[in-house]
């Protein structure tokens, strides 16, 4: 069922043949495919598709079983684990949060190389996803799930990912909220260059902010390209995957 | 005390003997077991010892504390299957705690270098270490488990696995000390220790008694400390790989 990879362009993460076994099930089937660089690139596909799966194998907390992935033009395997995961941000569908304050968790990533975040740095980043500067010092165990995913995505950007996984961050989110995050991370898209790779749900979302779109069913990449996929899919998993989806 | 007062001392097993056949408890057979196998034990230990005593020999006063880590390893591991090697981790760690120990009251003088005080107090010392070991392995197992995600999330932003697994592992650490700490607090107000009581029974001075309890209190200090961190930081990187990556928790015993 592999697609050929119909992607143009120079790619920021390339996968070749990449599968992934746990505990004798096959959970990633030979998928080769790559992210675009500097594109945003959603991820749609039914849950158990092994869509999360691909962006823990992005993101190093696991590693492929078969085949390799090259992260521009470098197999991950060799770059230094801390170096890849810096590089590499990812921000996971239920935004975990460290016990203590909102300052505490955005400077977390700092904290780990031994450095500081400044104050202004981190209000900075807060206004940057849509929260007022005066969250800073709250507990984050007073913040909403929309507010947390916006917390969990400025931690994120503290490292300067040049690649940044989103694992179904708005689907907790209001459409207001929805919205601004959307609008975010298109601004951090353009401008500052960063490949972005988004798990969504919603088929509008996947249509209205991707350049490029992947459809993953059971472990495989069914088919992978322009958002057109979408609209007017041929393969008929994708036709009624889509239909459902819609309906 | 003569054979005759300690036959009569099994009236105290009698009672809950009674009790138990009274109210249906089920427990006779198991108090019986537990009655026989702690005569047989203490005894062969008496008769043990007494040879050791005698013949003076550093060799069995080895044997004596191999067994003695031998015993404690074996109890305390069951509560680590999830840990890599965590048999000659805990071996390693009673061996170290053993040596400190000795090497310190040995060096300085403390005690004197004879199997009367040697075997009593490495006992003290493995026994402690094999409970502080119990404690800290099953609340480090649950600590791990259910702040699974919060590791990840500490790797994820680029931690090394030392600090992604520092909250467990310092809160493990001080949960596993807190007792012994807490009933050092206590001592000598609710319970008099068992040794010092045992002393002030056989005839010792009560100031004497006192004394070698405080020893043995702030021995035991540095065995619970020593025990949990070192058992600690020899646990935590088996449960990782060498990408930095959490391997799966064995779950069960």
């Amino acid at each position: 069922m592999q697609q050929a990879n119909v992607l143009t362009g120079k790619a920021a993460i390339e996968l070749n043949h990449v599968s992934y076994s746990d505990e004798g099930l096959d959970i990633i089937k030979d998928v080769s495919g790559s992210l675009p660089e500097g594109k945003i690139t959603t991820f749609v596909g039914p849950s158990g598709a092994g869509k999360t799966t691909i962006f823990r194998l992005l993101n190093g907390l696991i590693s492929p079983t078969k085949g390799d992935i090259q992260l521009f033009g470098e197999n991950i395997q060799t770059i230094e684990p801390t170096t890849l995961r810096r590089t590499v941000g990812i921000a996971l569908q239920d935004a975990t949060m460290l016990r203590g304050s909102v300052y505490k968790n955005l400077a977390m990533p700092k904290t780990l190389q031994n450095q500081e975040l400044k104050k202004e740095e981190a209000e900075h980043l807060l206004t940057q996803v849509g929260l007022d500067a005066s969250f800073l010092h709250r507990d984050v165990t007073d913040l909403s799930g929309g507010q947390r995913q916006k917390v969990s995505i400025a931690r994120t950007l503290v490292n300067h990912p040049k690649v940044l996984l989103l694992d179904e961050i708005t689907s907790s989110l209001d459409r207001v909220s929805t919205s601004d995050i959307e609008h975010l991370i298109q601004h951090i898209n353009k401008e500052f260059a960063v490949t972005i790779a988004w798990i969504t749900h919603n088929l509008d979302q996947a249509l209205l902010i991707g350049d490029y779109t992947w459809v993953m069913m059971n472990g495989e990449l069914i088919e992978s390209g322009s958002t057109d996929v979408l609209k007017n899919p041929v393969n008929p998993r994708i036709q009624e995957f889509v239909k459902g989806e819609w309906q | 005390m003569s054979f005759l007062s300690l036959s009569l001392s099994l009236i105290f097993v009698l009672i809950p003997l009674a009790l138990s056949k009274t109210l249906n408890l089920g427990l006779e057979k198991d108090t019986f077991v537990a009655t026989i196998r702690s005569i047989i034990q203490l005894l062969a230990v008496g008769y043990i010892l007494t040879f050791v005593f005698e013949s003076g020999s550093y060799l069995f006063i080895i044997l004596m504390v191999a067994l003695m880590i031998g015993a404690a390893t074996h109890n305390a591991q069951k509560k680590g299957v999830s840990i890599r090697g965590i048999i000659w981790k805990l071996v390693l760690t009673f061996l170290f705690i053993e040596v400190l120990t000795q090497a310190i009251l040995l060096g300085f003088q403390i005690t004197p270098p004879t199997a009367q005080y040697i075997i009593p107090i490495s006992g003290m010392v493995v026994g402690n270490s094999m409970v502080l070991s119990i404690l800290f392995l099953n609340r480090f197992t649950s600590e791990i488990q259910s702040r699974q995600k919060e590791t990840e999330l500490l790797l994820s932003l680029g931690g090394t696995p030392k600090q992604a697994i520092h909250l467990p592992l310092i809160q493990s650490i001080k949960a596993s000390l807190i007792p012994t700490i807490e009933s050092q607090k206590t001592i000598g107000l609710v319970q008099l220790p068992g040794m010092m009581s045992g002393q002030i029974i056989a005839g010792a001075d009560p100031i004497q008694a006192v004394q070698f309890q405080l020893l043995i209190l702030f021995l035991l200090l540095t065995t619970a400390a020593v025990t949990s961190i070192m058992l600690g930081f020899l646990s935590y990187p088996t449960l990782f790989n060498e990408r930095m990556q959490m391997l799966k928790i064995k779950t069960g015993e």
